[in-house]
């Protein structure tokens, strides 16, 4: 499938990758030219592969409640939250982000590989209220960086009161967009929604930001830049094989409400545990499936890996048992040889 | 000038009397991107030829990189230890990685040409 703005990346010189079905830029300048950009200045990625759903109905706010673990009754509108979505057995079926647009319709985003499943999970569970997959209708674009907001604020002056977790609706070259302050970079940033007509805004935004040195980021800077700021990625770091108290996503639990999974979560411990780790005294990288040893032991497995810029160190993350604590030492095998690494905690990056 | 061969494993071989000097194709460093970490062998180890002697990182993947001719390492790039990213700006000339006293010089005859190697890689894309 092609997002919109296919063309443009291919105008480019991208180099495109299948994602989950998706042929999406990998990079256009180079990975790491385009994350010290997104750090330093401001980045534009197109993430229209995510899925994005609307649910209406009178009862909505209950049934999106049912579905995630975390509050959503504590959101106004205009407001949005992040929130894993569980199975039965507290396992993670996807992490999504739910804007309430108002007491009766919420835009879910939703990861691109899990689309399918998450329509149909969330159909089984809707209790009269509507859900319609508008992946194809919507276009998102994230514009992440510290001059983000300043090329925002050449439309609107309004942007500068725009709290994280929050949107309004913006016009952007004319175009109606909604604007979130949100994304998946650690930095300041915005995804913005809009029409899949308007594809020319990808351009449009691109030369708005011509004056701060704005470049185009691919899939690849952006796993750098999620990666460095402690944010899971669903396939690699969590899957139904987890729950959220595994992964470090205990603040999205909210047992004083209910929730698909509840029970499962209040009743089993975790099993293990997800932490960061850095690799001591050498700058290979970790990838997923390379296995942790505590104590001469293999005590777990890596679930991403990367080389992060702005610590000028090897970094990563994975699952060891839970009694584990931050500051151990552990050793990763990678490519048959052990490496000395340290646990660490996930947010490795704080702006 | 130095005539610069290659084998089918993207490695650049420059042969100056017995002692060779090794590196990847502007091919391997762009299929590879970002280059973070070389990990080099000793000093005086020996190796034959195909057989995987360092090991570079870039931010996508890990890749092994053989020893084109049969021999004993003699020197490493050390500056690529701090400036790795040389191998990408640089790759036939500042990114170079190690040279090799060579054993079996006549391996170098069945090494690919500057032309093969391009035909090769131009295969390779497809």
């Amino acid at each position: 499938m092609r997002t919109p703005f296919f063309e443009d990346h291919v105008k480019l010189g991208a180099k495109m990758v299948d994602f989950h079905g998706w042929d999406m830029p990998l990079q256009y300048s180079g990975i790491l030219d385009e994350q010290k950009t997104v750090r330093n200045n401001v980045g534009l990625f197109d993430i229209s592969h995510m899925g994005r759903f609307r649910l209406t109905g009178e009862t909505s706010e209950e049934c999106i409640q049912n579905l995630v673990t975390n509050d959503v009754s504590k959101i106004a509108e205009n407001q949005a939250i992040y929130s894993p979505m569980c199975n039965e057995e507290g396992g993670i079926i996807d992490d999504v982000i739910v804007s309430k647009i108002s007491q009766n319709e919420f835009l879910i985003v939703v990861n691109s590989s899990n689309i399918k499943k998450d329509f149909e999970w969330m159909q089984r569970h809707l209790d009269g209220n509507k859900l319609k997959d508008e992946t194809q209708k919507i276009a998102l674009l994230a514009l992440q960086g510290p001059n983000a907001q300043a090329i925002i604020e050449k439309h609107t002056s309004e942007i500068a009161k725009l709290k994280p977790f929050h949107f309004m609706k913006v016009k952007l070259h004319g175009q109606d967009c909604m604007i979130s302050r949100t994304g998946y970079t650690g930095e300041d940033g915005f995804e913005i929604f809009f029409d899949s007509s308007a594809s020319i805004l990808w351009e449009k935004l691109l030369s708005d930001g011509q004056i701060f040195g704005i470049k185009p980021a691919g899939l690849g800077a952006r796993d750098v830049l999620r990666l460095e700021a402690g944010m899971m990625l669903y396939g690699n770091d969590i899957d139904e094989s987890v729950t959220p108290l595994e992964a470090p996503l205990k603040w999205t639990v909210k047992l004083e409400k209910n929730f698909i999974g509840k029970n499962a979560l209040e009743k089993n411990e975790p099993k293990k545990r997800l932490f960061g780790f850095e690799i001591i005294g050498s700058k290979r990288v970790a990838r997923q499936n390379d296995q942790i040893i505590y104590e001469g032991k293999n005590v777990g497995r890596v679930t991403s890996g990367t080389f992060s810029p702005t610590l000028g160190k090897s970094i990563g993350f994975g699952y060891v048992p839970p009694e584990m604590q931050l500051g151990q030492d552990i050793q990763i095998v990678i490519g048959g040889k052990n490496y000395d690494a340290k646990l660490r905690s996930t947010r490795f990056y704080k702006k | 000038m130095t005539e610069r061969r290659f084998t089918q494993d993207h490695e650049w071989v420059e042969l100056s009397g017995d002692t060779a000097t090794v590196g990847i194709s502007n091919f391997a460093q762009d299929q590879l991107g970002d280059i973070v970490s070389i990990e080099f062998p000793e000093i005086s180890s020996k190796f034959k030829q195909k057989e995987a002697m360092a090991i570079v990182d870039s931010v996508k993947a890990s890749s092994d990189i053989y020893c084109p001719m049969d021999g004993t390492i003699i020197e490493i790039n050390k500056n690529l230890q701090d400036h790795p990213e040389l191998i990408n700006k640089s790759p036939y000339d500042e990114g170079w990685m190690l040279k090799l006293k060579v054993s079996n010089i006549s391996q170098f005859e069945n090494l690919m040409t500057q032309q093969q190697y391009e035909k090769f890689v131009g295969e390779e894309k497809g």
